[in-house]
């Protein structure tokens, strides 16, 4: 329809028909784009730019944003011993997920590609809590978790009554209980990433490497893992983002506490503005959390995901 | 999935006994707290607190049928699935008008709105939780269903935008000029051509929002304070909190709103995952 009237309306204007076309085709283009153009400009810009300016007021939400402040706000933020913790507690997150979630949803995968009676159940089970939610992994943790719950009971059943800890009270162990519930969270979500990856390794390479005499190490170190290098690398990015980004869990189970033992930028964030009505403070904090995947990102793509780019474009090109 | 695992099945020496204790060891520990939850439904709080390892004895359905018939429960339910629903029919939506021409028009300025679009994949929903709950504030969208679906369909958009585009770019360029001489405009390409062949990518967007808002809490958590507008996991996180000295309650509870999750994963399973594995690489 619409090319049939472009056409006649060329020929009844020869004077600038391109010019016509043009701007028909314009409005129509211009149609397709607005919906997405004014929701994405509208709940996620405004927003974002909105932090950035609130960012250098002090303000409780109220009223007018007058008390400006400069980088106040940002010069608070670095100087506190509690955001500093909190960062600090996100850059633990990012090592321990990287050097315990790597190996263990590794060996998993590699379990799980094998021909194992059971698999899929198997499967099924580890994949399980990723498609629960943050909020219902936490109130299960919180319960299981409590003073004399069902680990403490357990524990003194089969003898370990010494391992019996406060799990969630600890100064010194919150953070890390924190870390087992969110492993057992998101290890699920590697393992698929992994196994997709797994199926991408042509089971001729394992071949050819058997009959070189290439021992199972070798061949997992020397054939497998290069292979998986890319599926690997993409998954070391999300965890990265998703541990600075970590929040829900947190929250639910310890808001952050005690003492902001087991605190993140993102709970520190929600605690100033929700529980202290400090927005201007809050927002300077989201924008420094912005800023450190902003540069995470960067860094990482130019630094590692780059070559695999490369890769992907010869392999699309031949 | 299933070829390739034949193929492997070729190659690899049949599991050992090793492989099978660490396996099922490992699935224990994932299991079991979904297990206990389970199970501690069908107990009171008095066997809870006596013996929290223990199993239910007698069993009790009471927990349950409280759950199912009071209506909380089923409210929030339906909450999650109106927010899911609407925000998922928006970003979809939205999101392949856009990535027509996006994708296989030329005009000045397309991969200016591209980059635009794909620069929010950098501000997770965190970062703007404050200055949104103000905004929805503004447009008097507090405690509303609309606001949360607003926002979370307008933080979908990129990584939507970036799974659909190639995938519509693909598809070639003779069709359309065959829809052309059929007499179909660009609004019926769209329609007509355009989006039923892009069904496999569309899948696994709508699979991605779905997910995405029906487990989001933070926003919710900002947004709706009124208990009658409160979503699934907002709920899971509030009734423990209110019912902190009846266990047996909390895991009834806890119990039940895994249901739809796990069902619709054993559903969409191979979807899901090839979903997932796709976004990541695409």
């Amino acid at each position: 329809m619409t090319s049939y009237d472009g056409v006649t309306a060329a020929g009844r204007a020869r004077a600038r028909p391109a010019a016509l076309r043009l701007s028909r085709k314009g409005v129509e283009i211009g149609l397709f784009l607005a919906p997405a153009v004014a929701l994405y400009t509208l709940f996620l810009i405004v927003p974002v730019v909105e932090a950035v300016r609130y960012s250098f007021y002090a303000w409780n939400g109220l009223g007018k944003l007058t008390d400006f402040v400069g980088l106040g706000n940002y010069r608070e933020a670095f100087g506190s011993g509690d955001f500093r913790q909190a960062m600090e507690h996100n850059g633990i997150l990012v090592g321990l997920s990287l050097v315990l979630q790597l190996p263990l949803a590794l060996g998993v995968a590699l379990l799980l590609n094998r021909p194992l009676r059971g698999r899929s159940l198997l499967r099924l089970i580890f994949f399980a809590p990723y498609v629960l939610s943050e909020a219902i992994t936490a109130v299960i943790f919180l319960q299981i978790l409590q003073p004399d719950g069902v680990l403490d009971s357990f524990l003194r059943s089969i003898g370990l009554g010494g391992l019996v800890q406060l799990w969630l009270a600890d100064l010194g162990l919150v953070f890390y209980t924190l870390f087992v519930v969110i492993t057992w969270k998101y290890i699920g979500f590697a393992i698929i990433l992994f196994l997709a990856g797994l199926q991408g390794v042509p089971a001729e390479l394992h071949e050819a490497a058997a009959m070189d005499g290439a021992s199972s190490w070798a061949t997992l170190r020397y054939v497998t893992l290069p292979l998986l290098g890319p599926t690997i690398r993409i998954w070391a990015f999300l965890a990265i983002i998703g541990s600075i980004q970590l929040f829900d869990i947190v929250w639910i189970m310890t808001l952050g506490g005690p003492a902001g033992a087991s605190s993140t930028m993102a709970s520190y964030m929600i605690d100033q503005g929700t529980q202290r009505y400090r927005i201007g403070y809050a927002t300077a904090v989201a924008v420094i959390l912005f800023g450190i995947c902003f540069v995470v990102s960067i860094l990482y793509q130019f630094l590692v995901l780059r070559r695999d780019y490369r890769v992907g474009t010869s392999r699309m090109a031949g | 999935m299933a070829m390739a695992g034949s193929r492997s099945g070729r190659s690899a020496p049949f599991a050992s006994a090793p492989v099978y204790v660490v396996s099922i060891v490992l699935a224990a520990v994932v299991i079991v707290p979904i297990v206990y939850v389970v199970l501690g439904g069908f107990r009171t709080t008095s066997q809870i607190a006596v013996h929290p390892a223990g199993l239910p004895h007698p069993w009790v359905r009471g927990n349950y049928t409280k759950i199912v018939t009071a209506g909380t429960f089923w409210r929030e339910v339906g909450n999650s699935a109106i927010v899911a629903a609407v925000a998922t029919v928006l970003v979809v939506g939205v999101s392949s008008l856009a990535c027509y021409p996006l994708a296989r028009m030329r005009f000045r300025g397309r991969e200016a709105v591209y980059t635009f679009f794909t620069f929010g994949l950098l501000f997770p929903l965190a970062v703007a939780a404050l200055p949104l709950y103000l905004l929805l504030k503004q447009l008097e969208l507090l405690d509303t269903l609309w606001g949360v679906a607003l926002a979370e369909a307008a933080f979908g958009i990129p990584i939507t935008v970036i799974i659909l585009r190639p995938f519509m770019r693909a598809i070639p360029v003779e069709l359309e000029d065959a829809a052309a001489m059929d007499g179909c405009g660009r609004f019926g390409f769209f329609w007509r051509v355009l989006l039923p062949l892009s069904r496999p990518a569309l899948v696994t967007v709508l699979i991605l929002s779905v997910v995405f808002s029906w487990n989001n809490y933070i926003l919710p958590l900002l947004v709706l304070t009124d208990p009658s507008r409160w979503t699934l996991p907002l709920g899971v996180a509030q009734y423990q909190g209110e019912h902190s000295y009846d266990a047996a309650s909390i895991l009834a509870f806890t119990a039940l709103s895994m249901v739809p999750a796990l069902l619709f994963f054993i559903a969409a399973e191979r979807r899901i995952v090839g979903g997932l594995s796709g976004a990541v690489k695409g």
